[in-house]
């Protein structure tokens, strides 16, 4: 069996690296070639444990990692995770983390946008790049508290749909929440568990024609998403 | 016949084959929680490393099977013993009382491990601070998570409790509790929050600098 035709930027097996400093060392190449083409919007990069994070301005976030995905150069084909970190100091910013592998070149890239303070807590959706970043969006949504602009279902996907008390990861967030023991316990008991599913979430509405009958009488009247 | 029997229990059926042909004389309330006892079957109901602690008990070093558990049910209606083993975040809890509720009569409860029994090291905004304050429980079992011996201690004592039982006795008719506000005995939950002020209790803890 031939190996497919890949770029030959991989030139050396994949070996455990040793002796990696905590600061500098090697680049990841990708980090100069974005500094090249979006001088304005790449703020600064930084290499820590051998990883390299490209550090940039909220409003060119999708457009740098749009080019990252796309340029043949980079093909950064695969969305590892998308996070956020915000800080004890309250004058840091929330930072919007999204972890970016090239399965070609075999690189790993740490983007980050720093959204100010003060300012609506918004960032543009990477959804219409990749189809992983649904549910990952949701999350740092649901637990963070930031819009993500053009997500096609922006809900909450850890809490209930019902939830009041804020967004837990903030760091203004109380450990035990907001509300007392029992008013936590007395709104999470009115929820109804059935309403956890809606047809979208279980890709269910594609197939309601080859569904039982009777299973199609109980999607349509009583489950809903909740919201 | 192989029954567990302690003193202050009913003790082993006398049967002599010679001289009772065929019958034997016992106590029907006996008969019904031998029968019982002997015969749980539990609704595993796992959300966490107690989880795997309980399949060990289940699995043939620890053998569940010896005490009539053989048979894990993993539909509530044919169940008797609800096993919860593991957290039980807020998410879960209107889920684990609708599997309470659809359990038939007779049937009981062990909460497994600190986390079901108290809400253990996570005293956060997620997870139930045991799961006494959704539905009762009959058995805890301390232990993070307990050993398959300490859980197998549990399903023994939920079983002297089973023997103990008398169809005579009313307060052992297992209706659906619900609040009744109504009730001079009833005390709506802010209140409880307030009394609990500034040490909590184990169901309405006290809120922390945090």
């Amino acid at each position: 069996m031939t190996t497919a035709a890949t770029p030959s930027a991989v030139s050396s097996p994949p070996a455990t690296q040793r002796g990696v400093p905590h600061t500098g060392g090697p680049e990841n190449p990708s980090a100069a070639a974005a500094r090249a083409r979006f001088p304005e919007a790449v703020r600064r990069t930084s290499v820590v444990w051998g990883e390299t994070t490209l550090v940039v301005a909220v409003d060119r976030a999708l457009d740098v990692i749009r080019w990252l995905r796309d340029d043949p150069e980079q093909q950064y084909s695969y969305l590892s995770d998308v996070t956020a970190v915000e800080y004890r100091d309250p004058e840091e910013p929330i930072t919007v983390v999204w972890h970016l592998r090239s399965l070609v070149h075999r690189r790993f890239l740490r983007v980050k946008a720093e959204l100010p303070r003060g300012a609506p807590l918004e960032v543009d959706s990477v959804w219409p790049l990749y189809k992983a970043a649904d549910w990952l969006e949701r999350e740092c949504f649901d637990m963070f508290g930031i819009r993500f602009r053009g997500h096609p279902d922006l809900r909450r996907i850890l809490m209930w749909e019902q939830y009041a008390e804020g967004h837990p990861l903030r760091k203004d967030f109380p450990l035990r929440g907001r509300f007392s023991r029992a008013e936590q316990l007395r709104q999470a008991l009115a929820a109804n568990p059935e309403a956890r599913y809606s047809m979208e979430e279980l890709s269910i509405a594609d197939a309601t024609e080859d569904l039982p009958e009777s299973m199609r009488q109980r999607l349509r009247s009583g489950e809903r998403t909740g919201e | 016949m192989g029954v567990t029997t302690r003193a202050h229990l009913p003790t082993r059926v006398a049967y002599q084959p010679q001289s009772q042909e065929g019958w034997i004389a016992t106590k029907l309330d006996f008969l019904v929680n031998w029968g019982r006892a002997n015969s749980l079957w539990p609704m595993p109901f796992g959300t966490a490393c107690c989880a795997i602690e309980f399949m060990a008990t289940a699995a043939s070093h620890f053998d569940l099977a010896r005490f009539g558990m053989e048979r894990m049910s993993f539909s509530p209606r044919q169940a008797d013993v609800l096993i919860c083993a593991g957290r039980v975040p807020f998410k879960l809890a209107p889920v684990i009382r609708q599997i309470w509720q659809q359990m038939p009569q007779p049937k009981w409860c062990i909460s497994m491990g600190a986390c079901a029994s108290s809400g253990g090291m996570f005293d956060n905004y997620a997870v139930v601070q045991g799961i006494d304050t959704i539905i009762p429980v009959d058995v805890y079992v301390p232990g993070c998570p307990p050993r398959p011996e300490g859980l197998l201690y549990g399903i023994r004592l939920l079983q002297e409790k089973v023997m103990r039982e008398r169809l005579s006795d009313t307060r052992a008719l297992r209706t659906e509790i619900s609040p009744d506000p109504s009730s001079r005995l009833y005390i709506p939950p802010p209140t409880i929050d307030e009394l609990s002020e500034p040490f909590g209790n184990s169901v309405n803890q006290t809120r922390s600098g945090l």
